[in-house]
């Protein structure tokens, strides 16, 4: 089935049903809801309301609350739960990595994404066309998810945040060393890190952890909730305090978590002298991290970087790439150049989670 | 050097001066000779060689990137050396690939085979994989975490582990900085491309930075040479006073400051001491400033040098004559060393004088980048040496006593010099800034007198002020006459070079005279610079719409009474030349405005200027 039928651009096919010619907008189809699968009757990570969603991972911008019944992995409807409150959707249903789900005329089936608990890549198969939309993912290692795993495809569905070959990550565990070193530079002073709450600060501190560090790391109260729910799953966190309440002096030579939006605003008026670390793909590009005043720049991302999303796509042996969210004329035109058939779905309402993190008015001076 | 990038880096993020002296002194201590001390001369401004042109470094990754790519990058990024430092792919990266063989996926009738290959990178059993992801609930249950995870999971570690493996050891700082003092032009490419393979981001990073001599990181010197001494808890100043006899890579300085070895002396008899510049002041600084709190002096047209000098080691008197970036000059003004005959450092300006009169730069000119100073030459153009500042007085530093303490300082060693080859420059008595500024229009009248055509402005210095390398701020101020000005017409356009080789942007002017034909416009003058980018592209398009001829790469451009374009032009000062066809030459011609308002028939006229002429030589 993959012949030309399946191009993009292939225009004059023969008008048939999807079950005899199917080709793959006849399965997943760009909408201003989000990216619609008609044969199977939802939508994935929808940005409107809709009946059916099935959604990747529990960052905000892809688990919105306000959908008929959801299908989801147990810890991403366990975070919606989290911020939306119980009844974030009318029905709820979860489904483990590796399980298959028939749905309408399409089967689904999540596969981990490894961009943060509980993230899932979902292939979508209908007849002999697989088409898996990975949602958010990275493929480096990660000691508080499960490891990303490729899927094999016709279309692989891939994001784009980091999608110019400048974003290089390298490895996370250098990053700590390097926040650890200014630690033991300057014991007098407290050192931040701006870490978006889902996912990366929890990483940060199991990185720290693995690096050796065993002396209380302290939370933003934004963070106390997610950081706790990924204890509860398993997740070894070592020992976490909230700032909350702690005297100034006392921080001094301690390392502390907080929303990014957190280490730039008064709140760190109750730090001694503090240093300000961002933990962040984008710290990769030095404009970028001057423009937010960080003082010390981490490299560490939860989404793949440029030899990520490239060395990910030629292992799904996909002959066709849509590109979600973020520098998609760089990846598409990649793609192309390496004879793959490739397009940018315009998808609104995705994007840069560490930039639009929202700290919720109750928790901003916690 | 992939070490001290990590400092360079840290340092361009790091606001507090305590902080940036932290970190430099830690690297200090942890980084071994002679790496630290090639980032100290790295840090103080005191390595040469030739800078790399950031044009080289373009060509080197256009070899290996995708133009396309590299252009959304560079867009990105905003900076071409962080952009190649990010980009750069080790041993040639995968363009040449992409283009050459690589093969577009065979387009497959069955997802079968395709998914076999990938299966087969992936994991050996795929089926086993997806069987235990299956069985795993939390992520850190145990099993899920070893073998389960295929491919694309590997990258950062695998990939990358593997490339280190097979790579040399990134080269140290010592080894890039004695290699490019050596490295012929033609080698350097292919030595650049081997160390940016060797060295990550950052220290790619921070070798084109290197290179291209754009280092800028906010530390002075100073701050550098602060961090030095806090290795061994001594006092900067001390550095200070042993720096001009110390060279890179400082190992003597190094051994002293972890108690191994004995204080360097400084065993040069007559070194350089880095100068001390000023501000140009703008208007609005008078009203923040207090007139009782300056000095002012002549500022003289001539050329700012440093008089040194000292008993060497057997006690014969060792002079050397510096320009203000500490290159030695001594070898060109042979005439002047006889009269540096007490040991210390003079601070002051070149200049020529004839019959006790200061002659014009364009006199002094004659004395420079002589190959062979003549005995001919040195007596038509004899040289002489205008004092304003004694920076070392015998053995004595001088530098931190404040400006008016230096100068008495100054007065007395003059007085002992007794030379007629140098003498003091005079202070300007003044008690408002009015008083001051009308000195300034005429230096004849308040006290320069027949030396008035060599003053160029008028200098304030504070009362109080050390001598501190570098312009810091507040303490020294230049406030220059203003500059003449002529409207002149376009007569000719020639295309600049670098980065403006695509413009227009040489432009000779002239001005109306009467000749035979009747009115008619003269050269006199040439000016490449003064006019805004904006303003360039307005001459530049002016210039093609407007070429009446093109003689290789000068065109002509329509310049008659009614058509052609006015130019402004600013100069500093004229003296009559033989070689213009107009007989006057302009110094420092540059475009202060384009007058499209004006048409070419009202421009300024050759009278105007041989009046200015007069009137120069008659002050
Ligand atoms: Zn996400
Ligand atoms: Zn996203």
């Amino acid at each position: 089935m993959r012949g030309s039928s399946l191009r993009m651009t292939g225009k004059i096919r023969r008008k048939a049903s999807y079950i005899s010619w199917m080709r793959p907008q006849d399965i997943l189809i760009p909408l201003p809801a989000g990216l619609c699968c008609k044969p199977g009757g939802f939508h994935i990570d929808p940005v409107r309301p809709v009946e059916r969603a099935v959604i990747t991972h529990g960052h905000s911008d892809h688990a919105r609350p306000g959908h008929g019944a959801v299908l989801a992995t147990q810890e991403t409807l366990d975070m919606m739960r989290l911020r939306y409150g119980d009844n974030f959707a009318r029905t709820t249903q979860a489904i483990r990595y590796g399980e298959e789900i028939q749905l309408g005329d399409v089967t689904i089936k999540f596969h981990p994404a490894g961009h943060v608990l509980g993230s899932a890549q979902i292939a979508v198969s209908c007849k002999d066309l697989c088409i898996v939309a990975s949602g958010d993912y990275k493929d480096a290692i990660d000691p508080t998810c499960t490891p990303f795993e490729v899927v094999p495809c016709d279309v692989f569905i891939t994001e784009a945040t980091f999608g110019l070959p400048v974003f290089r990550h390298g490895n996370a565990a250098d990053e700590v060393k390097k926040l650890l070193a200014s630690v033991a530079l300057f014991p007098e002073r407290a050192h931040l890190v701006g870490a978006y709450s889902l996912g990366k600060a929890q990483r940060v501190i199991a990185l720290l952890r693995e690096q050796g560090y065993d002396a209380p790391v302290y939370l933003h109260g934004a963070m106390e909730a997610i950081t706790r729910y990924y204890e509860s799953r398993g997740v070894a966190l070592g020992e976490l305090r909230l700032v909350r309440g702690m005297k100034k002096a006392d921080l001094a030579g301690t390392i502390t978590l907080a929303p990014p939006q957190a280490t730039s605003d008064i709140w760190t008026r109750r730090f001694p002298d503090p240093v300000t670390a961002f933990a962040s793909g984008w710290m990769r590009v030095r404009a970028r991290a001057r423009q937010r005043g960080v003082e010390l720049p981490l490299v560490i991302s939860d989404h793949a970087d440029w030899d990520g999303l490239t060395a990910t796509i030629e292992a799904t042996g996909a002959g066709e790439v849509w590109v979600t969210h973020g520098q998609e004329d760089a990846l598409v035109h990649w793609c192309k150049a390496r004879g793959l058939a490739a397009r940018p779905l315009d998808l609104v309402g995705y994007g840069d989670e560490e930039e639009h993190e929202v700290i919720a008015a109750d928790e901003a001076e916690a | 050097m992939n070490r001290f990038a990590e400092l360079l880096d840290r340092l361009a993020y790091e606001p507090g001066r305590n902080n940036k002296l932290r970190l430099i002194t830690a690297y200090f201590r942890d980084t071994p000779d002679p790496d630290r001390g090639y980032a100290l001369a790295a840090l103080t401004g005191a390595l040469s060689f030739k800078h790399a042109k950031p044009g080289l470094i373009r060509d080197m990754i256009m070899d290996r990137t995708d133009p396309v790519l590299f252009g959304l990058s560079y867009d990105y990024v905003g900076d071409l050396s962080e952009t190649v430092a990010l980009m750069w792919s080790k041993g040639g990266g995968d363009y040449c690939e992409s283009l050459l063989g690589h093969p577009s996926p065979q387009p497959s009738t069955a997802r079968g085979e395709g998914a076999q290959l990938s299966a087969a990178l992936s994991s050996p059993d795929k089926s086993k994989a997806t069987g235990k992801t299956l069985s795993v609930p939390s992520p850190l249950g145990g099993e899920s975490q070893g073998e389960g995870h295929p491919a694309g999971s590997a990258s950062d570690d695998r990939l990358r582990t593997s490339n280190l493996h097979n790579n040399p050891p990134p080269p140290t700082l010592s080894e890039v900085v004695t290699t490019l003092r050596t490295l012929g032009k033609t080698d350097l490419p292919k030595q650049l491309a081997r160390w940016l393979d060797e060295l990550d981001e950052t220290g790619r990073w921070a070798l084109l930075k290197l290179v291209t001599g754009a280092m800028r990181i906010g530390i002075s010197a100073r701050l550098a040479k602060t961090a030095a001494a806090a290795l061994g808890n001594k006092d900067p100043h001390e550095i200070e006073l042993m720096w001009p006899g110390l060279a890179p890579p400082y190992l003597e300085l190094f051994a002293w400051l972890e108690g191994r070895g004995d204080k360097p002396v400084n065993r040069d008899p007559a070194p350089f001491r880095p100068v001390m510049l000023a501000h140009a002041i703008e208007d609005a600084d008078f009203a923040t400033l207090d007139p009782a709190d300056f000095i002012a002096e002549w500022k003289w047209d001539g050329i700012r040098v440093q008089a040194v000098a000292g008993r060497d080691e057997r006690g014969h008197m060792q002079a050397r004559l510096y320009s203000r970036t500490g290159e030695d000059i001594t070898k060109s003004f042979p005439d002047l060393v006889p009269s540096l005959h007490l040991p210390g450092a003079i601070d002051g300006e070149l200049l020529v004088l004839r019959e006790g009169r200061v002659q014009t730069f364009n006199v002094l000119q004659q004395r420079l980048n002589r190959k062979v100073v003549s005995p001919k030459l040195m007596k038509d153009f004899p040289i002489h040496l205008r004092a304003y500042d004694l920076l070392g007085d015998d053995e004595n530093d001088l530098r931190e006593l404040p400006f008016v303490e230096r100068r008495a300082h100054l007065e007395a060693f003059v007085k002992k010099l007794r030379d007629p080859r140098i003498d003091l420059s005079p202070t300007i008595a003044f008690d408002s800034w009015d008083v001051l500024m009308a000195a300034r229009a005429n230096p004849a009248n308040a006290g320069a007198g027949e030396d008035a055509d060599a003053v160029e402005g008028v200098m304030l210095k504070r009362r109080d002020a050390p001598y501190l390398p570098g312009r810091p701020k507040g303490q020294w101020w230049k406030w220059k006459r203003d500059p003449h000005i002529i409207d002149a017409v376009l007569m000719y356009a020639q295309r600049g070079h670098g980065k403006r080789s695509s413009y227009y942007s040489d432009y000779t002017f002239g001005v109306w005279t009467s000749g035979e034909d009747g009115e008619q416009l003269v050269p006199v003058g040439k000016a490449y610079f003064g006019f805004t980018d904006e303003e360039l592209l307005q001459i530049d398009r002016f210039v093609r719409r407007n070429t009446t001829e093109k003689f290789g790469p000068v065109r002509h451009v329509v310049h008659e009474p009614d058509q052609g374009l006015v130019l402004e032009v600013a100069f500093e000062g004229l003296a009559r030349s033989p070689r213009h066809k107009s007989g006057v030459a302009m110094r420092f011609p540059r475009i202060s405005r384009l007058r499209w308002d004006k048409p070419p028939r009202e421009a300024d006229r050759l009278e105007t200027l041989e009046r200015m002429l007069k009137d120069v030589t008659a002050n």
